[in-house]
């Protein structure tokens, strides 16, 4: 695969994020809005300076012309783009390379989801139609397959395995309170965690993310650009986006305790920004912690633990917010809440925050390189996206 | 000269027990909510066309059909893998209209054809009625063909069409109605006894020569005076699953029929009436061809295969007798017109593909292998009779269902193959990795007017 990369091309020079939640009272014209001046004004720019524009929404919207009516954008290109969770991530992903191409010089990357306008508990999905023979499963049904396998294969005890995931929840929500931004703002304890009603297999309310409404946005420009926007802006050393062939859907060979699409993307991001050992050399990531388990699995796909070791990593608090290696510092899906279209850029404003020493109660101490991680699907049939940022 | 050639039954898992509905012995079949007619039509013809079976003609006969105006027979015949160049005929009107459809098939063997006689009924009755508790749901299946074939062949048959207002139900009207029990009996005994007579004289048989004699109708007293008006020993009256089952309308006679065949030996001669709007009576003798018959799983064993702690208001809300309120999430679409007929042998045969360059089974059929990557190297794979284990599963309490939790797993088949799909007649706590099912044919939906068939897996039976 010819994956050439465009480390250090681009810079991110402002960026935009509202809070997440339950905003009854903002459409996504509101959220769209609000992201995008947090963003111009973060990058120190009028909204006539950008050329291009990248909508990333899975449900909220269609259209460039959703963004395009919303800021009034007179006549320049606006694509929408979706990829499941990584529709974000996917938005900044086409901008980059469109900076970097040469065809625009300053360009936007936004997303948002109004996910509560529905009404409905959980995702839901529109199928365009179809023979009525499309598998039902729930999202939290498909994820919290990996459990009992990951407790399988690696020899742990179910009830420890439980301890496990419902100490990646209390880290994340333990993040999030120190998050002015976050949907969920408390510390939970353990026992709340392990005790809250069943949704699916082993996972509990507290095991899955929430659903909320939000919007994020960054503006990029050419690394040699970036001096006039911004005193200190930051880099991006690797996008690498994998849609996998759904093997785990077909094959008996998969066994729900990887992502092989995450392996795939994460190896790509590395070989592009040079990381050569992810567990010494990326100081932070923000990762898709749709539900504990995923969480648990990434850090293994990702390289930060060796295989079959991630549980141990976790009890040890080796990514807790003070740990060696912070992961979800802002709180992640979990507390931060999972407006599928913003999300992706959403870790972004994390990353760009902690590079920039703006984190706050969060700051991590002289973090070096950041990395982001979406996932769109289920175990077994999915896509994938790695970032790798740094200063 | 004509007679039954293959056949197969269906009693679905759950019972509820007449002590939950009010009173009355033992217990009656209750199709899941996942069930109806047609689906158990197709449950109890996989046995009769397993292996393959030349067919002409197929009868279905039913007081529960699943459409009011559209072919139910046509999904038997997508379900079943059949050729699509066979003709249909569909009855309904009355719970005798079952035999009628065998006694049809049976002419239209005695004429050199082969007819597949299908007769199911899901039996609802207005809470706290007679229908209700006394009926059962089930489905029967028979193969006709020339008696040099058959496992049983006919030595006699008559039949007596009657007028009569003794159980009626207008189109639109979801529960039946019925007259004085002692009306029925005191008018239609005698056109019983009459009618059973000529069929017995039509072959010559002496009443004393039956092994086994079915009485089954709307009216069990209006039967009650034949055994000994022929002079027939208690030995000779077969349980009427009354206790077990329940009177499963179209189906009963043929499901009584098919338990006799079960447990027949050669020579044996078996008595069929059936009562309703008038009566059918056939008499057929079991050929040594009984022996080598393909095995078939008996109507015993599907009655001892159970569970019968179904609460009342939960089988209120299954026959949509019950309104209760829905959960938040979205309606199913229905189905649409086109994907459906492209993927007809999928959707409804459960037919797969398996790569012809590596082997590798494909659960919807594709075109490009998962495996090796080769395009269009497929050939036509029909997993539905494909044993399968649990490769992994989960207990879904958000997936919206009638009966909670959703039992969600991947499952393996052997010789190659993975599908993922809901698991029914299945107790939660009893699902582990490993386990082996089956595949069975169900209803998962109605949207819009739309009825979504589709399999689902299931342990054995």
């Amino acid at each position: 695969m010819a994956s050439k990369g465009i480390k250090d091309r681009v810079a991110i020079v402002g960026m935009g994020c509202t809070s997440f939640g339950e905003h009854w009272n903002k459409g996504p014209d509101d959220l769209l809005v609000e992201a995008a001046q947090e963003a111009y004004r973060s990058a120190g720019i009028d909204a006539d300076q950008v050329d291009a524009y990248w909508l990333g929404t899975m449900g909220s919207g269609i259209s460039g012309l959703m963004l395009s009516e919303a800021l009034k954008i007179p006549y320049k290109p606006v694509t929408r783009l979706e990829n499941m969770c990584a529709t974000g991530s996917e938005a900044m992903r086409n901008a980059a390379y469109a900076v970097a191409s040469g065809a625009y010089d300053l360009v936007m990357a936004i997303g948002v989801e109004k996910l509560k306008d529905s009404g409905y508990s959980g995702l839901t999905g529109a199928s365009p139609p179809n023979d009525g023979t499309n598998s039902s499963m729930t999202a939290p049904a498909t994820f919290s397959l990996l459990a009992p396998a990951y407790a399988k294969k690696f020899g742990v005890n179910e009830d420890e395995l439980k301890q496990v995931l419902a100490r990646i929840a209390w880290k994340n929500h333990k993040n999030g309170a120190k998050n002015p931004k976050a949907q969920f703002r408390k510390e939970v304890p353990m026992e709340t965690i392990c005790k809250s009603p069943a949704v699916a297999g082993m996972l509990g309310i507290f095991d899955c993310s929430g659903v909320s409404d939000g919007s994020a946005a960054a503006i990029l420009c050419r690394a040699e650009d970036a001096h006039k926007y911004s005193k200190h802006p930051i880099f991006i050393k690797a996008l690498s986006f994998v849609a996998g062939p759904a093997a785990g859907y077909y094959s008996q060979e998969y066994d729900f305790t990887t992502f092989p699409e995450v392996v795939a993307s994460a190896q790509d991001a590395y070989q592009q920004a040079g990381v050569k050992d992810p567990r010494e050399e990326i100081s932070m990531a923000e990762v898709h912690d749709c539900f504990t388990p995923t969480e648990l699995v990434l850090m293994e796909d990702m390289g930060f633990s060796p295989r079959g070791h991630a549980w141990k990593d976790v009890l040890a608090g080796r990514f807790d917010g003070d740990g060696p290696q912070p992961v979800n510092p802002d709180g992640g899906l979990k507390s931060f809440g999972h407006p599928i279209g913003a999300s992706g850029l959403r870790m972004m404003y994390e990353m760009w925050l902690q590079l920039r020493g703006e984190a706050g109660a969060r700051q991590i101490k002289n973090p070096k390189l950041g990395m982001t991680h979406n996932l769109g699907g289920a175990p077994g049939r999915c896509v994938s996206f790695v970032s790798v940022v740094g200063n | 000269m004509a007679g039954i050639v293959r056949y197969g039954s269906y009693v679905p898992y759950f019972r509820l027990t007449r002590a939950v509905i009010g009173g009355g012995k033992g217990e009656r079949a209750v199709a899941s909510f996942d069930e109806d007619a047609v689906s158990m039509a197709v449950e109890a013809s996989r046995d009769a066309v397993r292996g393959g079976v030349a067919i002409d003609t197929m009868l279905f006969a039913t007081l529960s059909p699943a459409y009011a105006e559209k072919l139910d027979t046509a999904t038997l015949q997508a379900a079943l893998d059949l050729p699509e160049t066979v003709s249909s005929v569909a009855l309904g009107g009355s719970s005798r209209m079952g035999l009628a459809a065998l006694l049809l098939g049976l002419d239209l063997a005695a004429a050199g054809k082969r007819a597949l006689v299908c007769a199911s009924d899901l039996v609802t009755g207005a809470p706290g009625s007679t229908r209700e508790s006394q009926g059962g749901d089930a489905a029967v299946s028979f193969v006709t063909g020339p008696d040099t074939d058959a496992i049983a062949r006919v030595i006699g048959r008559a039949s007596a069409t009657i007028e009569i207002l003794d159980t009626w139900r207008l189109p639109d009207d979801r529960f039946v109605r019925q007259w004085e029990e002692r009306f029925t009996a005191d008018t239609l005994g005698p056109a019983i006894a009459e009618t059973t007579k000529r069929a017995l004289q039509s072959g010559g048989i002496d009443p004393a020569t039956l092994t086994a004699v079915i009485l089954d109708g709307t009216n069990p007293r209006s039967m009650a005076a034949l055994p000994k008006a022929l002079g027939l020993t208690p030995e000779q009256i077969a349980d009427t699953l009354a206790a077990t089952v329940g009177r499963s309308g179209c189906a009963h006679a043929g499901l009584l029929l098919a338990r006799a065949l079960d447990g027949a030996k050669p020579g044996d001669r078996i008595l069929v009436v059936c009562e309703a709007d008038g009566v059918d009576a056939l008499v057929l003798e079991v050929t040594d061809a009984i022996k080598p018959a393909p095995p078939v799983r008996k109507v015993d064993r599907w009655i001892a295969s159970k569970r019968n702690d179904l609460a009342y208001n939960t089988y209120l809300k299954w026959r949509g007798i019950l309104p209760f309120e829905p959960p938040r999430r979205p309606d199913p679409e229905r189905p649409a017109a086109p994907p459906m007929r492209r993927h007809e042998r999928w959707k409804l045969a459960f037919v797969g593909s398996r790569c012809t360059q590596c082997q590798t089974g494909h659960l919807p059929p594709q075109r490009v292998c998962v495996k090796c990557g080769a395009v269009d190297q497929m050939r036509d794979e029909r997993f539905a009779d494909t044993s399968c284990r649990v490769a992994t599963y989960t207990l879904d309490h958000l997936a919206y269902t009638l009966q909670p939790p959703v039992v969600a797993a991947f499952v393996d088949y052997e010789g190659g193959g993975r599908f993922t799909c809901e698991l029914t007649d299945v107790e939660p706590k009893a699902v582990a990795i490993g386990n082996h099912l089956e595949m069975t044919f169900r209803r998962l939906f109605t949207a819009q007017g739309v009825h979504n068939y589709f399999w689902k897996a299931r342990p054995g039976r």
